[in-house]
């Protein structure tokens, strides 16, 4: 089905298929109706108010037969005086005919105060919102439940999540299932796992039994990450170390204070333990797997449907945003404009040394990765299936998990590639590419082998 | 005479015990520890609790500086989470107003009918008991999952742990007036809403008023731990927000306005107190 044909054709099925009926889906008729289309759409108009009225016979008869049998007897052009009498077509032909001006200016996004939020952040005091005709606030949150409740309770309309989070929020793990989808990865790589300076000699994790390790939620790629390197190296991160879900700022004053052993945060916390002397860095997270993802920006599904065009300026704003910070060159100024207090609320050298990559170790050595944090949009859902495969290794997730309906159905490659298309950038064709996790390849078609192949897992 | 020496003294005690603890504080937080050996690049990466041993206390110096900085701009607003200390006093002291007020509105003619009828008071006694010693944090992810709002959360938590002071001093107050005033009342046949109000009320005043000034003690203790939770603004958000920032300056500062704001809130209600207290 084509959405601009005749809705008001008898003959014509609505739901699914195609007009004709020789072809199995509407994109074939539509390939084989551009050769010899019978009637030309004469202009943008008319072709909306055909979409228009297509959405409105649909919802007055969600039964196709029902439809047809009204028309049947009633004939095709009572039926659109009929319609017309109660639903004001023409009014409803206009607003949609002004497609691409978002339904909600004003909105507001929620962020974290971690450099993984940079693209989020930096779009206000460097104008990507407005340049997409928004006004968005970017609010500073406490942490990642609240951050989740929050967007949950339509107080923000988008948020700064951990990658897995709207998984896990979409499949209802400790959350009520709400329907959330990722439309943009914020960062990746930029993590780090930072030791206790006492540790300074112990660098091999064999020897990390009985230590203690903060993460900063449980849904997150900072524990999926740090359980993978430990059970990489023989340590069951469930058994033999302990693991504490701690907000990122009281991982440094805990580190000090000697609480835990060490941690794997998020960036601008590793650099602050070592800036303050507190510790120092072991090892940095795109060592275990180059090109991880981190953070992403998340919306429910109603605030989608609800305010596509709203949401589509909002997912423009932030790819653009991610493709500035992607540029090595800019990110000396985006240090600058993300450090106040209004944002990420850190001294500018400490965020200079995360985004340039150019950082103190801790250990008195200077050293430099020009990839330490790197920023890339695009929602693989490749990725969503590796952590689907980690949260079911590590018992989160019970009994069988459709890998690739989740990931599709969370993690929105498609239309992330239309509007990148759109905006002139060349996205990837494909949504899964394979990738190596410290060496082990990830074949994304067959996540269960992968699952089994562990040594070290959560007896299910 | 004696009392005005008594109160020099007091003071003088005062002053010193504040000077003592001045000089204690600033000589616990003198940069005592060794410069480390480093390369000046290197140097420059570091913050100065690495490079120069300095203490990661501020010492009262830096804090009086800090302070000085504040109180010179309290009201600045530089986007939604960087405003003036002055702004985000006023938002928490709003929230543990309308909390609070709202908290008076129930509590007291709630109190009354309890006070008045030994029936009432004694069957929910029980549920008093039980709702009374709930942490008002812990009311916290309930309101939020049901409220749906993060700042009407913040109000109701601060309803809900300040109406119970209220509630069980007006009961107890109303239901301790004194027998012989309420049989006057009753042979002088004045009716139950005017013995309410002209023999009831202002002889359980005192206790009201008692219940009201613990309330607003904990109202105020409850504000700054919802909005660390929530965040957003208020006091609470900024301590939690140069926490983040591992400012501990900052946070010296808000401990000390919060010490302020709290006792000011305490006092005022004093002499509420003192204003409806009668002699016997």
């Amino acid at each position: 089905m084509s959405t601009f044909d005749d809705p008001f054709d008898a003959n014509r099925n609505l739901q699914s298929g195609c007009v004709c009926g020789r072809h199995n889906s509407a994109a074939e008729h539509e390939q084989a109706s551009l050769a010899f289309r019978c009637e030309p759409v004469e202009s943008e108009e008319k072709r909306y108010e055909g979409v228009v009225a297509s959405a409105v016979m649909r919802a007055i008869f969600p039964q196709d037969v029902a439809r047809r049998a009204f028309l049947k007897s009633v004939g095709a052009s009572t039926a659109l005086a009929a319609l017309s009498q109660f639903f004001p077509l023409q009014t409803a032909t206009e607003v949609f005919a002004q497609a691409g001006t978002p339904e909600k200016k004003d909105l507001k996004v929620g962020f974290i105060p971690i450099t993984c939020a940079t693209p989020i952040i930096m779009a206000a005091p460097l104008g990507f919102y407005a340049r997409h005709g928004l006004n968005v606030d970017v609010v500073k949150t406490a942490g990642w439940a609240v951050i989740r409740d929050k967007t949950i309770n339509k107080e923000y309309d988008a948020a700064h999540m951990l990658a897995p989070m709207p998984i896990a929020i979409s499949l209802g793990l400790g959350a009520n299932a709400i329907p959330f989808a990722v439309p943009a990865i914020e960062n990746i790589n930029g993590q780090g796992i930072v030791l206790a300076m006492k540790h300074k000699d112990k660098r091999d994790p064999k020897d990390w039994k009985g230590l203690k390790f903060a993460i900063p939620f449980d849904y997150s790629m900072h524990n999926y990450l740090l359980r993978y390197y430990l059970a990489e190296h023989g340590i069951d991160p469930d058994t033999d170390v302990q693991l504490r879900s701690v907000p990122p700022p009281e991982m440094v004053a805990n580190l000090r204070a000697d609480n835990i052993d060490g941690f794997l945060a998020p960036d601008n916390i590793c650099q602050r333990a070592i800036y303050d002397g507190a510790g120092f860095m072991h090892l940095l997270s795109k060592e275990i797997w180059d090109g991880h993802p981190c953070c992403s920006f998340a919306a429910s599904r109603e605030f989608i449907t609800t305010a596509p065009n709203s949401f589509a300026a909002l997912t423009r704003a932030i790819v653009d945003a991610t493709a500035y910070a992607s540029k090595a060159e800019n990110r000396k100024q985006i240090a600058e404009a993300i450090a106040p207090a209004n944002y990420i609320n850190a001294p500018v050298t400490v965020l200079e040394q995360v985004l340039t990559g150019t950082y103190a170790d801790g250990l008195g050595g200077v050293k430099t990765d020009e990839k330490r944090v790197d920023f890339d949009p695009f929602p693989w859902q490749s990725f969503a299936v590796w952590m689907l495969t980690q949260m079911k290794r590590w018992g989160q997730i019970k009994g069988d998990v459709d890998y690739k309906a989740v990931a599709e159905q969370v993690y929105l490659a498609t239309d992330t590639r239309k509007l990148m298309t759109e905006m002139g950038l060349t996205p990837p064709t494909s949504a899964y590419k394979s990738f190596a996790v410290m060496g082990k390849t990830f074949d994304p078609g067959k996540p269960e082998d992968y699952v089994a192949s562990f040594k070290i897992r959560k007896a299910s | 005479m004696t009392n005005t020496s008594l109160r020099l003294r007091a003071g003088l005690v005062s002053i010193v015990l504040l000077a003592a603890f001045l000089g204690i504080w600033h000589l616990a937080t003198r940069s005592t520890g060794t410069v480390a050996t480093m390369s000046p690049e290197y140097a420059k990466l570091m913050g100065l609790t690495a490079t120069q041993g300095k203490s990661a206390m501020p010492g009262p110096l830096d804090v009086g500086a800090k302070l000085w900085e504040h109180l010179r701009r309290p009201f600045y607003d530089n986007g939604p989470n960087d405003k003036g200390l002055g702004i985000q006093l006023v938002y928490s002291i709003a929230r543990v107003g309308a909390g609070y007020l709202l908290a008076v509105l129930v509590a007291i003619p709630l109190g009354f009918i309890i006070g008045m009828s030994p029936l009432l008071s004694k069957a929910l006694d029980p549920f008093i008991q039980v709702l009374k010693p709930i942490s008002p944090l812990a009311w916290m992810p309930l309101a939020l999952y049901t409220i749906k709002d993060s700042s009407i959360s913040a109000i109701f938590v601060i309803f809900i742990c300040s109406i119970w002071p209220m509630l069980l001093n007006t009961v107890f107050g109303v239901a301790g007036v004194r027998k012989e005033w309420i049989n006057v009342a009753r042979t002088l046949e004045v009716g139950t809403l005017r013995r309410a109000f002209t023999v009831i009320l202002p002889a359980a005043a005192p206790t009201i008023l008692t219940g009201m000034r613990i309330s607003i003690g904990i109202a105020w203790l409850v504000i700054v731990a919802a909005e660390m939770l929530v965040g957003g603004t208020g006091i609470g958000y900024f301590v939690w927000n140069e926490w983040n920032n591992l400012s501990i300056t900052n946070v010296i500062i808000a401990i000390l306005l919060i010490g302020i704001v709290g006792m000011l809130l305490d006092q005022i209600l004093a002499r509420f107190t003192r204003m409806v207290t009668f002699p016997e």
